[in-house]
């Protein structure tokens, strides 16, 4: 209910910057044909430009519910289309970023917690927090300047293979990696200081058993809601990897759209993007609740 | 970033470090004129792309113009973004996050709809649309970074004035008669101040990367602007021959971005010491 809501504000807001924007839609979408003035009023009449804006909000949002997200300026095709076109290479690409951020940050967040406040910790820590603040354009040009130019073992840029997808998916999930970490960590030291694991430990149960039942199973959870939470992200960073990378994908289509001033194209894509980031939210606390019937009670 | 978790700030010597690299870049912005005097566009096409030496310190790009003095003088556009989107994010987050937090009631339940969707959208993606409504350029990507990281900073600016509202001094001021103005200027935000200003350290850190990353896209400064993410993307076709020309500057950003993340979580440590 709570995120049907804010899916229709979300959606309510880009209407009215839409309308805000200056530009004529109907001037834009025949600009390319050099129409007649009649020939753009005729356009503006057949749009329903020169509708009541309540008319037009009304037709907006039930286009929005049938997935219809309207026709690009400039190339006169649906935008859903086009969206669904290059949705497969950001999808591949957010996936693989994941794996290598879920792997990495567990790793560097379990080996902190583990070794706490030693150099260890230290240095993972470390680790963390420059994932968080080296920005993919620049991690992604170091490794295309070592492993494509100089060891050669890459390509450093297209699409194709699964070699093409190695160093985009090493750079945004080492990006991924810092909060995944920062989150396995506290969970982990959290958990350590737990009754049941103080008493598993008594019981002698081998510390490796403590710490794969006891430890990783609780502090799983939380790097779910993390990975959920960071979609939003991923989605944003997807968008620099693949102009890093020269890779076809939603960030390509949306840099494009800008530069050309394609609103309806920006518009679908930002869209789009919210309901995916809202939905995958609303389905990891579903599960959260599923794994943690005490949670439910606050989720209805 | 580290395990010290002195209580105090100044007992963290990386946030002594994040503070002196933060100042030792804003002097050089601030400084870009005495230390580079030819400014950053003075070209000389006989020294294309040299390495560094020690005339040229991290050497010269692609027009013979010195990235050192380019990464000075692009502090100014670089740290002049981060500050105008720090800006707008308090500016537009501190007010509707404190009114909510202490008025509570409808104020907030609609103000916090208001957030949440704006936190509907992914913080890059709203940004970029801000930016296809009011068109490239770097006033454009500074605001649309700023108003970007707005709503989050609003989240937290309710939950400060939240803690606030509850206690006791704050409701004796009430009892006393000082109205809502009064309470908010004179007991919430003083108080509220630390988790706030910890939150804008991080907050920068935030509106730094994503801001010269709309740059490094193309969607801010004109080309040849010595911003730091727009020279990132300036040398990206000389990686092989002129690594310093994309690296230097992509050095600077990310040094900048983990002080002002350190900083923040410094000062965040101090708010919610565990």
């Amino acid at each position: 209910m709570q995120t049907a809501f804010v899916l229709w504000l979300a959606a309510t807001l880009a209407f009215v910057a839409m309308k805000l924007a200056p530009g004529d839609p109907a001037q834009a979408l025949l600009a390319a044909s050099g129409a007649t003035p009649e020939q753009v009023a005729e356009r503006r009449a057949h749009l329903g430009l020169d509708d009541n804006p309540v008319l037009q909000y009304a037709r907006y949002l039930w286009d929005l519910v049938r997935g219809d997200l309207g026709r690009s300026w400039l190339h006169g095709r649906p935008v859903g289309q086009m969206i669904l076109e290059q949705l497969p290479a950001t999808i591949e690409l957010a996936l693989a970023a994941t794996a290598v951020g879920v792997v990495l940050g567990m790793g560097l967040g379990i080996v902190a917690a583990l070794r706490r406040a030693s150099w260890l910790d230290t240095a993972a820590t470390a680790v963390a927090a420059i994932g968080l603040s080296t920005p993919t354009y620049w991690s992604g040009l170091l490794a295309i300047m070592l492993f494509s130019l100089h060891l050669d073992w890459l390509p450093a840029t297209g699409q194709g293979d699964l070699s093409h997808l190695v160093l985009p998916a090493l750079v945004l999930g080492f990006a991924l990696s810092g909060s995944v970490a920062r989150l396995v960590r506290a969970r982990v030291i959290e958990v350590m200081e737990e009754p049941f694991v103080m008493a598993a430990k008594a019981r002698g149960v081998p510390s490796w058993r403590v710490l794969l039942l006891h430890v990783l199973r609780p502090a799983l959870a939380p790097a779910l809601t993390v990975i959920a939470l960071q979609l939003g992200f991923l989605l944003g960073g997807a968008v620099v990897t693949e102009s890093v990378f020269a890779r076809q994908g939603l960030g390509k289509l949306a840099v494009e759209a800008i530069v050309w001033r394609d609103l309806p194209v920006v518009q679908g894509v930002v869209v789009f993007g919210a309901l995916v980031y809202t939905l995958v939210n609303l389905a990891a606390d579903l599960i959260q609740a599923w794994l943690n019937p005490r949670l439910q009670e606050g989720l209805a | 970033m580290t395990t010290q978790a002195g209580s105090r700030p100044l007992r963290q010597p990386a946030v002594w470090v994040a503070l002196g690299w933060l100042a030792l870049v804003g002097l050089g912005a601030l400084l870009a004129p005495l230390l580079a005097p030819a400014g950053p566009l003075a070209a000389d096409t006989d020294r294309s792309l040299l390495p560094p030496g020690w005339d040229r310190p991290l050497g010269t790009d692609l027009f013979g113009r010195d990235v050192l003095a380019r990464l000075l003088w692009g502090g100014r556009w670089t740290l002049g973004m981060g500050f105008v989107g720090l800006v707008t994010a308090v500016g537009l987050g501190l007010p509707a996050g404190l009114l909510a937090g202490y008025l509570g009631g409808r104020v907030e339940s609609v103000t916090m709809r208001i957030v949440d969707a704006f936190l509907a959208f992914p913080g890059l993606l709203l940004a970029m649309a801000v930016i296809a409504i009011l068109g490239t350029g770097m006033g454009p990507v500074a605001m649309a970074v700023g108003l970007a990281a707005a709503p989050a900073y609003a989240r937290v600016a309710r939950s400060a004035a939240q803690d606030v509202r509850a206690q006791p001094y704050t409701e004796a001021a009430r009892a006393l008669g000082s109205g809502p103005a009064r309470i908010l200027i004179h007991h919430i935000l003083p108080n509220a101040a630390a988790p706030l200003i910890a939150f804008a350290a991080t907050q920068l850190g935030w509106v730094l990367l994503n801001g010269a990353a709309l740059n490094f896209l193309g969607l801010g400064v004109r080309p040849g602007t010595p911003e730091w993410g727009s020279m990132l993307n300036a040398g990206r076709g000389f990686l092989r021959d002129a690594p310093w020309v994309s690296g230097f500057p992509g050095l600077a950003l990310t040094l900048t971005v983990l002080a002002a993340n350190v900083l923040g979580d410094g000062l965040q440590r101090v708010v919610h010491p565990r």
